[in-house]
């Protein structure tokens, strides 16, 4: 196992995790400042993908796409937000779950419904398909470079939304209070459908990124989301910055525990005895890692009130 | 006015309402419409109704019933299909494991089953059974026809990739079966995955001089994607499953130049499949794939023995399925004696087709009467 | 969520119960359940065996939601991972008869069994401790984390099962032969149907028995409010984790069973859509309603078979169905039926 190999499994793990930012840092916003478990949040993943791919298709614009999935996935986000989501905030969490899931099977059944069962076609751009070439002479693709500058640019846009706006500043008040806010004569509805449409659009910008390096297909955004639900779990519901440090960590655990795991059995074990175990063991690694994490922390490691 | 009566036929079949006059033949088709990977469930009805349309006969009845990819479902629908509508024959299973849950019992309770598609080794083996035909592959089939191919073509240190499930481990089992030589390497994926920079650096920092994968559905997709990004320069091969007509058009220029072997090519020059690829793009204006195919062959096997037997006399209908007396797309076509096919293996490679889009050419042939290694289990 | 006063009443009567009066609530409950045994059988004599095994799935569905409702509306632990238990139960079955059929030995210790006397107590044991790690540790969360945790712990059992490869991995177990019980013919579609049948009544029972003592009051108070419950001098964790513990049991058990009618059991039976499924059925029928789960799932299969056999797209009328519900009928099916719970 040569350093080269290890540092490129190292990135390949931050790349998931800043992905992995963008969908956790929406949900757990929404959760944060409006109590709302969204479990159809995949949905607006998987409605970035295909906004991006069918733009991208109509326009031969990359760039065009990728906004088309950002600001159509918030629009749905807002959509949804009015429709729906606005008579569940003072319901139990049950019946938050049980409305999002049924949104779930209405997008990715009316999804398919518009677009038909076939994978869409998505892939990067030719300005974007080069080459970085890393010490020790290995070639690592530019794209997924760009994911992760995307993702570091979104978690820094978002520590100055939060703490240097008036958007930010209300949002902060929802989180500490959320009665207070109300009091204080904001507008809390459209507070809410801004923060909700906010979180929307960052799972469309994941999915539109994700998009052109996976099959954009429905229900993709469903193992991101559950992965996403970990993230946030570890991180501490409501936590930007925990949201930031569980995906990163979730992110490169996966990375590393997928190639290493396996290694490491073959030093005991049979080659295909090795392989199985380790494949195993690699795929529970994220949650063993939440429950110990939550044995300690039963809050996650940033816990902000519930 | 075509378009109309197969709306009409399709109306009717689906919501599988009895018709007034008495039908003499039923089938039952179980398959995947909704979800994920249904395109090859579509495309085994859509082949497999065009083939009874043009068979012009109306005594024949076919019930299709969505899955959604559930084995409970798939099971469910099997009970009802039996013991509700009393079919006579059942087909249209896709996947490997809702087969395993669903053929065993159905065959056992005395229907007919032929797969248009999954062949398991269990199936084809130790639990083979006198009413399971398999019209498409066994498992193995195209794996293995690539190991030889690969052999044959001088490549000496493959890298060999699958997801870790029985289909996957079976995969790569039948692949090393047939390339008969050390492999530079055996990777596991994860059911699903859709990640593969851990995977591809893996590739790049090992010796191998080529790459076997066994990526079925949006899991190929994804995988050829980021393959291509990587920049590695490494022939790829791969089996059909990861290369129809639909996948690599999701998948674009990062296909081209990959190598594949299927039991059909849309450009396979037979009268039959002339015929065939022709009225299918008529139909429903898409290339078919390999499923199509399948399904076509499947409805076109059950039409020959129906004209020498009605299923209801079980012995001489059987006769008449293994005789496999009919005009098969893919040029010859007969069953071994565990009623698996012994067919011919091709090679295809994917190039830009004339509008710029990936399409499938056909190479030649890798294997010549390629037959499944489990036949020797099956005591029939 | 409910309507239910602290006091812990009991939430339904069972026919075992003397009731005061029977009144609306009591025979809509009486005639589901009559009905629920009376249509199979005349299924069955009127020669239509697979109306007999949608009853049984049916039942068996219930079943799993009678034992989600325990924690889910009694104990009020929004459990999102329930799965694992179904699944679980079903896989105790599956590899039960597989070893059984192939004479080999589980871990090549403990010999396979077809004897359902044996495989049901070994099922609900199994997912008894497994159902006790998972609470242990995810009971010292609540709300929302309670949720994902229990969800992600599912996940887990269901990636494990999946990369398994001996019990048939993502492929899943086949039963060839249904698993036996001494003295009765388990193939025939209807006997099999008065076990599931049976099994249904009881864990009804046991739930009413169990809401009515002194348990089930602290439980309910557990829900209500943790504080009044510590003054009382009880501590809610161990009654949350004794009721968890029981609810996985009885949805073990009907996995279990649940195998045995499919001859089948598989990943996708631990799939967080199966949990999505049973909580669905639960709210459907009413959350914390002894007659819940079953008006739930009645509700549930005859969407699934009707609309299944209608369009391709029956998944996105599911949804905007459920969606109706939550928004629109609160209190599930029995609420709209039967009126709402009483106050006592």
């Amino acid at each position: 196992m040569s350093a080269t190999l290890l540092l490129e499994q190292l990135i390949n793990g931050l790349q998931l995790g800043t992905m992995l930012f963008l969908m956790a840092s929406g949900l757990t916003l929404v959760f944060g400042v409006m109590g709302l478990i969204n479990l159809a949040h995949g949905s607006f993943f998987m409605v970035g993908a295909y906004l991006t791919a069918a733009v991208t298709a109509a326009s031969g614009s990359f760039l065009l796409g990728v906004s088309a999935g950002l600001l159509g996935a918030a629009a749905v986000g807002a959509v949804v937000e009015l429709v729906v989501i606005r008579r569940l905030y003072h319901r139990p969490h049950l019946d938050q779950v049980l409305a999002t899931f049924a949104l779930i099977l209405i997008f990715s059944e009316g999804t398919r419904w518009l677009f038909g069962s076939s994978p869409l076609w998505l892939n990067t751009p030719p300005w974007l398909s080069g080459f970085v070439t890393l010490p020790g002479d290995a070639r690592y693709p530019l794209y997924r470079l760009v994911i992760i500058g995307v993702g570091i640019s979104v978690a820094i846009g978002l520590y100055l939304l939060i703490s240097r706006t008036r958007l930010g500043m209300r949002v902060r008040a929802g989180e500490s209070d959320r009665e207070m806010i109300g009091a204080l004569g904001i507008d809390i509805s459209r507070l809410y459908t801004a923060v909700f449409a906010l979180g929307a659009g960052l799972a469309g910008l994941a999915g539109a990124m994700v998009g052109a390096l996976q099959s954009v297909q429905v229900g993709m955004g469903e193992p991101v989301l559950i992965l996403a639900f970990v993230v946030i779990v570890i991180g501490g519901i409501g936590s930007i910055k925990g949201a930031l440090f569980g995906a990163l960590l979730v992110g490169v655990v996966d990375t590393l525990g997928r190639v290493f795991l396996p290694l490491f059995f073959r030093g005991f074990l049979p080659p295909s005895e090795a392989t199985d175990v380790g494949a195993a063991l690699a795929s529970m690694l994220i949650y063993i890692l939440m429950a110990v994490i939550l044995a300690f922390k039963p809050k996650g490691l940033f816990a902000v009130n519930d | 006015m075509k378009q109309l009566a197969r709306l009409g036929l399709g109306l009717l079949l689906a919501g599988g309402l009895a018709t007034a006059h008495a039908e003499e033949v039923k089938i039952g088709m179980i398959t995947t419409l909704s979800g994920g990977g249904s395109h090859l469930g579509i495309d085994v009805r859509d082949a497999f109704l065009l083939a009874i349309e043009q068979s012009g006969r109306d005594d024949i009845e076919v019930l299709v019933q969505d899955d959604a990819r559930k084995p409970d479902l798939a099971r469910n629908l099997a009970n009802e299909f039996m013991q509700r509508d009393d079919v006579d024959i059942m087909t249209g299973i896709i996947w490997s494991n809702l087969a395993m849950a669903v053929v065993p019992s159905v065959v056992r309770q005395g229907t007919f089953y032929l797969s248009p598609n999954a062949g398991p080794s269990d199936l084809a083996g130790r639990m083979c059974h006198e009413n399971y035909f398999n019209v498409a592959y066994q498992n193995d089939n195209l794996h293995g026809a690539m190991g030889a191919w690969m052999r044959e073509q001088g490549y000496e240190n493959p890298i060999i990739m699958a997801p870790n499930y029985p289909a996957g481990t079976d995969a790569l089992a039948g692949f090393k079966h047939l390339y008969e030589g050390e492999v530079a390497g055996e990777l596991y994926t994860q059911m699903g995955q859709t990640d593969y920079a851990a995977e591809i650096a893996q590739i790049r920092a090992s010796d191998a001089d080529s790459l076997f994968f066994f990526l079925p559905g949006g899991m190929g997709i994804s995988f050829m994607k980021q393959w291509q990004n990587a920049g590695v320069e490494m022939p790829v091969f791969g089996a059909a499953f990861s290369f129809d007509e639909i996948l690599i058009k999701a998948v674009g220029e990062a296909a081209i130049g990959a190598r594949n072997t299927s039991l059909w090519a849309y450009d396979l020059d037979n009268a039959t499949n002339h015929a065939f690829v022709e009225s299918f793009r008529e139909a429903y204006g898409r290339t078919p794939t390999l499923y199509a195919a399948q399904g076509f062959d499947t409805a076109n096997l059950i039409l020959s023995a129906l004209e020498k037997a009605h299923p209801d006399d079980q012995d001489a209908f059987r006769e008449a399925l293994r005789e496999a007396d009919f005009d098969s797309v893919r040029g010859e076509f007969r069953f071994g004696p565990n009623q698996h096919p012994i067919q011919d293996i091709y090679v295809r490679e994917v190039v830009a087709g004339e509008d710029g889009e990936p399409t499938n050419r056909l190479l030649g042939i890798a294997v010549e009467d390629i037959q499944d290694i489990y036949h020797v289990d099956c005591k029939m | 969520m409910t309507d239910q006063t602290p006091s812990g009443t009991l939430p339904g009567d069972l026919p075992a119960r003397p009731p005061r009066r029977l009144g609306r609530r009591g025979t809509v409950q009486l005639v589901m359940l009559a009905l629920l045994l009376v249509l199979p059988v005349a299924a069955d004599l009127l020669g239509h065996p697979y109306y007999v095994t949608l009853a049984s799935r049916l039942t068996l569905i219930a079943m799993a939601a009678v034992g989600l409702n325990l924690a889910l509306g009694y104990g009020g632990m929004v459990s999102f991972g329930h799965a694992a238990y179904f699944g679980l139960g079903g896989y105790v079955a599956g590899i039960g008869a597989y070893h059984a059929f192939d004479a080999t030995a589980f871990m090549g210790m403990f010999p396979g069994s077809d004897n359902l006397l044996v495989l049901w107590p070994i099922a609900m044991l199994a997912c008894g401790l497994l159902a006790l790690l998972i609470g242990a540790v995810s009971l010292r969360t609540s709300g929302v984390y309670f949720i994902m945790i229990t969800l992600a712990f599912a996940q887990m059992v269901y990636y494990f099962a999946n990369s398994w490869p001996t019990y048939g991995g993502q492929d899943g177990l086949p039963i060839y032969i249904r698993n036996q019980l001494p003295g009765l013919d388990t193939q025939d579609p209807l006997t099999f149907f008065l076990i599931c049948f049976a099994g249904l009544v009881l864990a009804m029972a046991l739930t009413s028995r169990l809401m009515g003592s002194r348990f089930g009051a602290a439980l309910t108070m557990a829900r209500l409010n943790d504080t009044r419950l510590a003054t009382a001098g009880i501590t809610p964790y161990p009654v949350r984790l004794v009721s968890f513990v029981i609810s996985a049991m009885i949805t073990g058990l009907a996995g279990a069973l649940y195998a045995d009618l499919n001859g089948f059991v598989s990943p996708s039976m631990l799939s967080w859509h199966m949990s999505g499924e049973l909580m669905v059925i639960v709210i459907l029928g009413g959350v914390g309603r002894l007659y819940g789960p079953l008006a739930g799932a009645v509700l549930y299969i005859s969407m699934e078979t009707l609309l299944g056999g209608l369009t391709e797209y029956w998944q996105l009328f599911l949804g905007l169905t459920l969606l109706g519900v939550v928004l629109f009928a609160r209190h599930g099916v029995m609420g709209w039926l039967a009126g709402r719970e009483p106050h006592g």
